[in-house]
């Protein structure tokens, strides 16, 4: 090789060397922009868990809570909608809660409950994030054994927000981290330990 | 395939040729940075105009980032700023960057200024260049002074109420003025509003055109150089300027070096001094604006401070105000108060070469002033230097008229 | 190169300015000389006794309204449950920020004004400041609270940590000057009421609480000055690598 090769090869090692520090430093540098926009520790303080008194809620009986913003669902089920459960696992998509993300793993069970009495859900529709009505009664001639209906495009959950088959939802209604801290006092937002 | 096809189906030349014919992208780029031609022999002086654009894009950077935590309401807004120095992920980072990068935009701002007055860029036919330099810095005090209120802290807010009030010394509309940029009888969450609209919005907008049009004027006649020599006048068979380089690679690969250089500078203030002993914050700013007690010691942020020792020089608030004017805006009319024959200050004579001195000095001195309480030993070192800064813009189409200037070589003055 | 040589002599006289002006500015400052507090803002041990310092004595009355025990207890590593055993008293949650037990109404009735909150002060103020005011409270029989202060005359704080000090009386002396005024100087303390603390022992006590409000001021202080070290580290190769490449391109402008 002569010196001119030498020279451009030269010239071409340092001129990636420098391209590729430049786009490091700039991708380092774009880190605490985007960090940024997470949620703050304040957010993280305002979504702290919240605590729900449920001693008065008395069976059939619904309360909305919010939760981070997020509406959620305590519905205390009467002996009568507990066996409704059990009867129309054909017409639901994910009957058993197979879908892991959509509860945590001790309410992945028939009632998706930790207490079976007490359900627990977000009251969010997993289809685009609309909020759920509330629609008990019975009606066997439409084959709806009681549940939530989505008003914005018509989804359907049971009374253990398990989504129907033929409907745009495509998951049941999540459940939130939650334990119950005492028998009349559920914390929803953490299940175990830590304050 | 039909001849039809083959003409309009199948883009000719490719890509570039068909983005050229609807845009003129090759085109720009050889005019702006692959065939612009910049005289070799530039200094370290010539770098401070590529980093008051670099300093541009950090402050709209951090500054839209803020943007999205900032209330811009007399209730919230100290809060919020905490807020950001503290509760938002690396928001006390973008806070340090947006705080230091104002400091250093004067700073930069202030030596390409001065590298104007070394070699002489205002002069013919760079004039409009330098009108809009002028603006720019202009509408940069603008921007700065509406930032600072922002915060809402002590000096805020006190700040504020005496720039404002400046206002108030024009005769008749004076008052109908104030209460016109307040918004309210007083600084009230109803200016603070306003000033974010013109912070956030307004003033970044004119400032971003005016740098904008800065730009396309100087690549209209061509950039000056130390010796002060119009490089566009000995060019090769090409048409290439004999004493100049490409943009890119050359000029580009040197701003590169000092753009580093800069970034270490300012990333030594942001992570190590970010008050800068209290001039980049000032300390009473962490208190929250007090509308019932003013600090002791009231002084604008350091890069207003000679414009500001010049004011409180003046025992008339009219007055005052008209000289305070007069010398931010003086140096707009540069170009026609020089008169001397040559651009570079390498072949004047000695007489530009003190009075720039005595002018240098008596700008950071009057800086200093500024800063100081208004103490009577102060106040008359300010009026003395008060006049000497007047007088270098006015007697200077007397005495740069008749200083002596030395011969300018034909070709720039380069040592590999 | 006659040129070069006048503008770095240029450079000399606007370098040598400002060098005049920092001295200058450092120089300024009035009041009572302030004594150095000297505190050492990494050191642990010190901001950890003065985070029990100041729950202890300082936030009954003053809140520091942008400071979650959270970020206290990571900055000065505390486990959860010391932080909690230790610096939280009011079974607040860790993620809440410092706010005061008492009502502000209640307070501005029985000082006059609502204590200040404390996140910023050091900062506002400056370690020296708070340090010699801490110091500072000296026995004056007309003040409603019994004391006055020599850094801030008239003060509403009472002397919260006289149990420690003690008391003090403050020696002024006057002189007339020939214009007939007269200047009022502060000649120093004179312990008149021992403490549980001899005088070495208080000045740590508000050195190490000094040092806590410094720390409240800003809290990211440690972290932004470690993180400064590596910028500048991959700022100084890069600048190596630029320079390489800069010198390569120049190579053939003659």
């Amino acid at each position: 090789m002569n010196e001119d090769d030498l020279d451009r090869n030269r010239r071409h090692f340092l001129t990636i060397a420098t391209a590729v520090t430049g786009l490091a430093g700039a991708g380092l540098a774009a880190i605490p922009f985007i960090s940024s926009l997470k949620p703050s520790a304040r957010a993280q303080a305002l979504g702290a868990p919240v605590e729900v008194p449920i001693g008065s809620l008395q069976p059939g009986e619904m309360i909305r809570v919010l939760w981070r913003g997020k509406l959620v669902f305590v519905l205390r089920r009467t002996k009568g909608m507990l066996s409704l459960l059990q009867n129309h696992d054909d017409v639901l998509r994910d009957p058993e809660s197979k879908v892991v993300e959509q509860q945590p793993p001790y309410a992945a069970n028939a009632t998706r409950s930790v207490k079976p009495e007490y359900l627990v859900v977000e009251g969010s529709c997993t289809h685009l994030g609309c909020a759920p009505l509330e629609d008990f009664p019975v009606r066997p001639a439409e084959e709806w054994d009681g549940g939530f209906f989505c008003p914005c495009h018509g989804s359907k959950f049971d009374l253990a927000g398990r989504v129907y088959k033929g409907v745009p939802a495509p998951t049941n209604l999540r459940v939130p981290p939650h334990r119950f801290v005492r028998d009349d006092l559920v914390l929803i937002g953490q299940d175990s330990g830590a304050a | 395939m039909s001849r039809i096809e083959a003409e309009v189906g199948k883009p000719q030349g490719g890509f570039m040729k068909w983005i050229d014919d609807r845009f003129p992208y090759t085109e720009t780029m050889k005019a702006h940075i692959t065939e612009y031609y910049a005289s070799k022999n530039f200094n370290i002086w010539y770098i401070f105009g590529v980093l008051a654009t670099v300093v541009l894009v950090i402050q709209l950077v951090t500054g839209i980032f803020l943007t999205m935590n900032y209330k811009p309401s007399a209730v919230e807004a100290f809060a919020s700023v905490e807020y950001i120095m503290r509760d938002v992920e690396w928001g006390w980072l973008i806070r340090y960057m947006h705080s230091t990068g104002a400091s250093f935009f004067f700073i930069v701002v202030y030596l390409h200024m001065f590298r104007a007055m070394l070699y002489g860029s205002y002069k013919k036919p760079r004039e409009l260049i330098w009108i809009l330099g002028m603006l720019i810095f202009l509408v940069l005090m603008a921007e700065a002074f509406a930032g600072y209120l922002l915060p809402w802290g002590q000096m805020s807010y006190w700040g504020a109420q005496v720039i404002i009030s400046l206002f108030g010394a024009i005769p008749w509309i004076g008052d109908a003025l104030v209460e016109i940029i307040r918004g309210d009888y007083s600084i009230s969450d109803v200016t603070l509003n306003r000033f974010f609209a013109l912070h956030v919005i307004a003033l970044p907008l004119a400032l971003v055109a005016l740098v904008f049009v800065h730009i396309v004027a100087l690549h209209h006649v061509g950039s000056n150089n130390p010796d002060g020599i119009e490089i566009k006048k000995l060019k090769d068979a090409d048409g290439v300027p004999l004493d100049g380089v490409a943009f890119h690679p050359y000029h580009t690969s040197k701003d590169l070096v000092g753009i580093i250089v800069f970034l270490m500078i300012f990333s030594g203030v942001v992570f190590f001094a970010p008050d800068m002993g209290g001039y980049f914050l000032e300390h009473a700013n962490f208190e929250p604006a007090n509308l019932t007690a003013t600090p002791e010691h009231i002084a604008p942020v350091w890069y207003f401070t000679p414009f500001y020792a010049i004011l409180r020089a003046v025992p008339d608030k009219l007055w005052g105000f008209i000289l305070f004017g007069l010398s931010v805006v003086l140096p707009l009319f540069l170009p026609w108060l020089d008169r001397s024959r040559v651009k570079s200050i390498r072949y004047r004579g000695w007489i530009y070469k003190s009075a720039l001195s005595i002018f240098v000095v008596t700008f950071v001195v009057l800086g200093w002033l500024g800063t100081m309480p208004a103490d009577p030993m102060y106040v008359l070192a300010a009026r003395i230097f008060s006049v000497i800064y007047f007088a270098f813009f006015l007697l200077m189409p007397y005495y740069t008229a008749i200083d002596k200037t030395k011969p300018v070589p034909e070709r720039v003055v380069y040592h590999a | 190169m006659h040129n070069m040589n006048r503008i770095k002599k240029l450079a000399a006289v606007v370098a040598s300015a400002a060098c005049f002006i920092a001295v200058e500015a450092s120089a300024a400052g009035g009041g009572v000389a302030l004594e150095p507090a000297n505190v050492d803002r990494d050191n642990i041990n010190s901001l950890q006794r003065g985070a029990a310092n100041f729950m202890n004595y300082c936030s009954g009355c003053h809140s520091a309204e942008y400071v979650r025990f959270k970020t206290i207890g990571k900055d000065l590593d505390l486990p959860e449950k010391m932080l909690i055993d230790n610096l939280m008293f009011n079974a607040e949650k860790t993620f809440e920020v410092i706010q005061v037990s008492m009502p502000p109404k209640d307070s501005a009735r029985w000082f006059g004004k609502t204590p200040p909150d404390l996140s910023l002060m050091a900062r506002a103020k400056g370690v020296d400041y708070v340090y010699n005011f801490l110091k500072g409270f000296y026995i004056d029989k007309d003040s409603p609270t019994g004391v006055d202060n020599v850094v801030l005359a008239g003060t509403s704080m009472p002397h919260v940590l006289w149990e420690l000090q003690g008391y003090q009386s403050a020696n002024f002396s006057e002189h007339h000057n020939d214009d007939g005024s007269v200047t009022v100087s502060f000649d120093g303390f004179e312990q008149r009421v021992a403490g549980k603390m001899d005088s070495e022992d208080y000045d740590e006590f508000v050195r190490d609480t000094v040092n806590f409000l410094a720390y409240m001021a800003e809290p990211i202080r440690s972290d932004r000055r470690k993180l400064g070290v590596w910028v500048l580290m991959f700022l100084t190769f890069f600048f190596i690598i630029a320079r390489m490449l800069k010198k390569q391109i120049w190579k053939d402008v003659k």
